[in-house]
């Protein structure tokens, strides 16, 4: 009686070891390439120096933050104007400040969110510049 | 082994300090500030050319308004995105219109003049002193604004329906379904709401900020509807109140509410 009960045991535990190290093995060795971002919009084109709101570090880092941050001071507390590092002032506002330049959100925005499997929520209600006409 | 006492309360202390601390950062209420590369600081100011007020409010001229005419509704409507679901159900609206009867119960007798009978004044959230609304929201997704504007954050929102049900007036709307395919053309400038989600008049305060009145009071063409700061004693809207009769809706209530409609 006791064989058998482990020839149920043993299988099962290898199929469980198999089962949840499967991510870590299966894609080893693969490296799925990085997204390439467009940064060749007509608007951004057309700026003399080439600079989002902040670094492109910090930027890349933190734009969540910074946007949530936004969000929460414009709204609630009334102050809409962000001032950069280097006294360089912007309005605090997804569709009429950061998708002016990004007017690519395809080949831009969803791109790095859908590498890493971000679903940020902003665009239920944000408007996508260029999805409808005016 | 048994701690001595001085063990004992240290480790209490700890324990205590442990629990008390992450209570202190409230995660709904809790801002996070981005960490700002360099020197950057967040201003402090605004945008030059704000109207700002101590109080805004609006007074509804019925001797100018007229039953027939809807013309605050549809640009409120168009500009704000709000949405036609098609059923009164499901409607949302940031400003609609009632008879008179039902604007101020208990005003009308069987002997009312015509004049009043025929009316249909434009209703709106109230912006209340002491509102409601605000005291019920669970997430703080409404709030007051110090210029008396009673506003709702719909990052916030979690669609619970407690400032519907403690609203007076009936101001507030909820989207049962997502609202975007029910919105006859998408103003660009102007987010829409999503599934879920309750909303109501904002008194234009993304007008305000940009130094422009309401839609509704810029689209009146019988000139009905003024706007102003109440506490502000050389104001248009507080001369009005100055010389004429006005009502506000269901003000026993202790809500005071902000839109006067004057007769």
């Amino acid at each position: 009686m006791k064989y058998q009960k482990w020839s149920l045991i043993i299988p099962g535990i290898v199929i469980f070891i198999i089962g949840a190290t499967f991510p870590f093995w299966y894609g080893k060795g693969k490296a799925s390439a990085p997204p390439a971002l467009e940064l060749n919009t007509p608007e951004i084109d057309q700026l003399a120096k080439k600079q989002c709101v902040e670094d492109t570090a910090f930027m890349r880092a933190n734009h969540m933050k910074l946007l949530q941050t936004w969000r929460d001071e414009a709204v609630r507390e009334g102050k809409r104007v962000y001032t950069a590092k280097g006294g360089r002032t912007f309005e605090k506002s997804l569709t009429g400040n950061c998708l002016v330049c990004h007017s690519n959100k395809e080949n831009f925005c969803d791109r790095c969110h859908d590498y890493v499997d971000a679903k940020p929520t902003c665009f239920d209600c944000h408007i996508v510049p260029g999805e409808v006409k005016k | 082994m048994t701690p001595s006492r001085r063990d004992f309360i240290k480790t209490a202390a700890a324990t205590v300090l442990a629990l008390i601390l992450p209570g202190s950062f409230n995660p709904v209420r809790a801002k996070t500030k981005a960490p700002v590369a360099g020197n950057a600081t967040f201003s402090k100011n605004n945008i030059a050319h704000t109207l700002t007020a101590k109080r805004w409010a609006m007074a509804v001229d019925l001797t100018k308004c007229t039953a027939d005419c809807t013309d605050c509704i549809v640009a409120c409507h168009t500009l704000h995105n709000v949405p036609n679901f098609g059923n009164p159900k499901d409607e949302i609206k940031w400003i609609w219109q009632e008879p008179f009867s039902a604007v101020f119960p208990g005003e009308q007798h069987a002997y009312s003049g015509e004049r009043l009978r025929k009316l249909a004044p434009p209703v709106f959230c109230n912006h209340c002193e002491n509102p409601p609304c605000v005291r019920v929201c669970p997430t703080g997704a409404t709030f007051q604004r110090s210029d008396g504007i009673v506003m709702m954050d719909y990052h916030r929102c979690i669609g619970c329906r407690l400032c519907m049900a403690a609203c007076p007036y009936g101001a507030r709307s909820m989207n049962y379904r997502n609202p975007r395919p029910f919105i006859d053309r998408i103003n660009p400038d102007f987010p829409t709401r999503a599934k879920g989600v309750v909303e109501k008049c904002n008194f234009c305060e993304e007008r305000i900020a940009k130094g422009l009145l309401p839609a509704c009071v810029e689209a009146c063409r019988q000139k009905a509807l003024t706007f102003g700061d109440v506490e502000d004693t050389r104001s248009e809207i507080r001369l009005l109140l100055e010389k004429r009769f006005s009502l506000r809706r269901r003000a026993h209530l202790g809500t005071g509410p902000q839109i006067y409609y004057l007769l």
